[in-house]
């Protein structure tokens, strides 16, 4: 198998790095050789952040290279076109549809880009959008926006959903389980 | 699986500290290293606790190993020049139980204020490195470092970057060793290191570097792999695997141990091969080294000293492929901020209203330095704010100094700010230090220090009590007040600020990640009452924008922390009913 490249990106505090982590372990489970690069520290504060999740045969790097994702997995919609560039000509980027303003639109000195979803349908690749905010309020909690856009990715990813479930109950806190399978289930549905 | 697991670098150090039956470690925490002390104080086996900053923690660590205890001690680079006096008589002490030094180094400064190569610290205190290129060399080679440790009498250095602490990989687990202490001798030959001594040792230690430099050359963390000889490369660390994936059938001679370097070992390879290149990130290190012995390579004349390597850099540099990537998006850019309901904005909104300047420091509150807040002038190192505030005073006066404060964290102003607030007394300062007292080490993820009463390993301990603290030292103005209350905080620093005497002002409430457990209420802006006059802007909070032309909270980001509320001159600020 060739080596899977995904990247999954947002703001410090949406939970990429939880989702990342269930990624890793639903590599791990499939039999692959896995490497994660992750951010700590500073940049988790509200600041751009991206995971690298890289599985397969034998794994060296723990970067994605520059238009080698095969999967951008976006929790926020700018970041989206932010780390565009890493995607591959006929990858899938798959957006969520909630915007957070950075700090220099909040004070005015920039502007949040309006067509953002034009701008990622522009190339050869397959955009999937969704409004994961809203089916993370449906389910009661507006946390699990990431599990909701796991199970969008998971229906475009050749993995059965029992391997999925078993992964973000081996990740997930313990008392999130059940919230985090609905929400995962609800995203899968939304694909 | 099995006994492999997914694991951190930083996770995978502890674990190789663990098996190689090492009973203390010691550290001050620093993005990227944090995790692994972290990660230690997990193992019942072994003593772990933070240490008021890095120079105290070798220190602890050089104690722990003089007695006879297999001994790690972790710090982010920046911690080794703290750590730096103790550091390079070590070398000279030797040690009796296994002493391994873990230092982070942070290429591409994802949080660090500058990005110096620790490679440098192994040559120049004479102590040897290893550098692992994943998780689970990692955890090998730290094991690895405790042997060599005992059997050349040396403290031991294993480098880590970034790349290798904060990225997963498979690591095959193993059993612990059971190392029993060793017995201690009294031998002030050793270990007091007046100049008689020390002029003996120091012939020692450059004795004992020559014949590891010797060892190198047949020391298993060295490897060759021969492929393709129009290629060689040497390498070490993760641009190691960025050049496995770039040039797969390449020869590649990987370094494991990054000082002193096998001069044989390298000469040989490099006769072996057409053309030679240095993939180191950071500093040309080996490349000068190397090159002083008369060997042809290719280095930094077309790599760089900036930042990361990665895959695609080597494929155009070395591989000369011309990639034609797409360039990202210019787009409004997404630096950190303080989190919605962190206390310090509370201070850093007074001090920008009364227009103040402040020396900074390394924290959470370093963010305060950006719009629409820009509470802060300078940021150097931990403990720098109280001490450069000083400095700025006696070059320019009573009068100038009455415009600015310094600002220092709990978790700082012990690493470092203490001693500055003494200086600031002796020397009879004026100034007024904000201690921005958040009950936590904020930045690298909430670490206990002896200010927030609980030791690494959770159990409760004596709380230092930074109001009798500044008393003691000779502060005679001291006052606490809560950063949630403007009006209290304004009062103090206007208050402060106008004696002629040094005053310390403690800004205390917990951080706002600190406890999750109450469930705090959002609150909403009444657009009846609001007169979008947009001052509730000014307190840079994340949860508040204006959308449409309207002031918005954002319920998903808010906290409830309600300073928002207080600063609205008209009331239109409300809690969102539950």
């Amino acid at each position: 198998m060739k080596t899977k490249n995904i990247l999954v990106v947002g703001v410090g505090g949406q939970g990429t790095l939880l989702t990342s982590r269930i990624l890793g372990n639903l590599a791990i489970h499939s039999g692959y050789d896995v490497k994660l690069s992750e951010v700590h520290g500073m940049s988790q504060r509200g600041g751009s952040v991206v995971t690298h999740i890289r599985y397969g045969k034998k794994v060296y790097s723990p970067l994605v290279e520059v238009g080698k994702a095969d999967v951008i997995l976006a929790f926020e919609k700018m970041e989206a076109l932010r780390w565009r560039h890493y995607l591959k000509k006929d990858g899938i980027i798959i957006v969520n549809t909630q915007e957070i303003d950075p700090m220099p639109v909040i004070i005015g000195a920039d502007k949040y880009p309006d067509d953002v979803i034009e701008q990622l349908q522009q190339n050869e690749n397959k955009v999937i959008v969704a409004d994961a905010l809203a089916e993370a309020r449906k389910i009661g909690n507006f946390r699990v926006v990431n599990t909701v856009l796991l199970g969008l990715l998971a229906k475009n990813m050749d993995v059965d959903v029992q391997t999925w479930e078993e992964a973000i109950k081996q990740t997930v806190p313990p008392k999130t389980v059940e919230v985090n399978i609905k929400a995962f289930q609800a995203g899968y549905v939304l694909a | 699986m099995g006994n492999k697991r997914l694991m951190l670098g930083n996770e995978a150090v502890a674990r190789g500290a663990y098996e190689a039956g090492a009973t203390v470690a010691v550290a001050y925490p620093g993005t990227p290293s944090t995790e692994i002390t972290e990660f230690v104080a997990t193992y019942d086996d072994i003593y772990a606790q933070w240490s008021p900053n890095e120079k105290v923690a070798l220190e602890v660590g050089i104690g722990s190993s003089v007695s006879g205890a297999r001994t790690m001690v972790a710090m982010k680079h920046v911690g080794v020049n703290v750590a730096a006096d103790p550091l390079f008589t070590v070398a000279y002490t030797g040690v009796n139980g296994g002493l391994v030094i873990l230092v982070a180094d942070d290429p591409g400064m994802h949080s660090s204020q500058n990005e110096q190569d620790s490679r440098y610290y192994a040559r120049s205190a004479h102590i040897p490195m290893l550098e692992p290129s994943d998780s689970h060399e990692a955890k090998e080679f730290v094991k690895e470092a405790f042997d060599m440790s005992e059997k050349y009498d040396t403290p031991v250095f294993v480098r880590l970057t970034t790349r290798i602490s904060h990225s997963q990989s498979i690591v095959e687990i193993h059993d612990r060793k059971d190392v029993p202490l060793k017995p201690y001798h009294k031998d002030f030959k050793k270990n007091v290191m007046m100049p008689a001594m020390a002029r003996v040792r120091h012939v020692v230690v450059e004795k004992r570097m020559h014949q590891m430099a010797e060892d190198a050359n047949h020391c298993a963390v060295n490897t060759v792999e021969m492929g393709d000889t129009s290629i060689g490369v040497i390498t070490s660390g993760v641009p190691y695997q960025y050049v496995k994936e770039v040039l797969p059938g390449a020869s590649v001679l990987k370094l494991g141990m990054v000082h002193p370097l096998p001069k044989q070992l390298i000469e040989d390879f490099a006769k072996k091969v057409d053309q030679l290149y240095i993939v180191e990130e950071l500093e040309p290190i080996f490349e000068e080294q190397i090159k002083s012995w008369g060997i042809d390579v290719l280095g930094k004349e077309i790599l760089t000293v900036q930042g990361e390597y990665s895959a695609n850099l080597l494929e155009e540099r070395i591989a000369k492929n011309s990639l034609g990537l797409d360039t990202p998006k210019q787009l409004p850019v997404r630096p950190p901020v303080m989190c919605p309901g962190c206390p310090h904005r509370g201070v850093y909104y007074i001090l920008h209203k009364l227009k103040k300047h402040a020396t900074g420091d390394i924290g959470c509150y370093t963010l305060g330095a950006l719009p629409p807040l820009e509470g802060i002038d300078t940021c150097v190192c931990m403990g720098a704010s109280v001490s450069m505030l000083h400095g700025i005073e006696k070059a320019r006066g009573k009068e100038f100094i009455k415009d600015w404060v310094g600002i220092i964290g709990d978790s700082t102003f012990v690493h470092s700010g203490i001693t500055g607030l003494v200086d600031i007394v002796y020397n009879k300062g004026i100034s007024t230090v904000i201690i921005l007292d958040n009950s936590t080490t904020g930045m690298t993820g909430h670490q206990d220090n002896p200010a927030t009463g609980r030791t690494l390993k959770g159990e409760a301990t004596h709380v230092l009590n930074l109001v009798d603290l500044a008393m003691s030292i000779g502060i005679t103005n001291v006052r606490v007040v809560n950063p949630f209350k403007p009006e209290e905080v304004e009062l103090a620093v206007k208050e402060e600020t106008a004696k002629e005497e040094p005053s310390v002002i403690i800004a205390s409430a917990p951080c706002e990640l600190l406890d999750r457990k109450t469930k705090r209420i959002p609150y909403r802006i009444d657009l009846d009452t609001c007169k979008n006059c947009g001052m509730c802007m000014r307190i840079g909070c994340p949860a508040i924008s204006k959308q449409d032309n309207k002031m918005f909270i954002n319920d998903t980001l808010c906290s409830g922390c309600g300073l928002c509320a207080k600063i609205c001159k008209f009331g239109a600020i409300v809690k969102e009913a539950q």
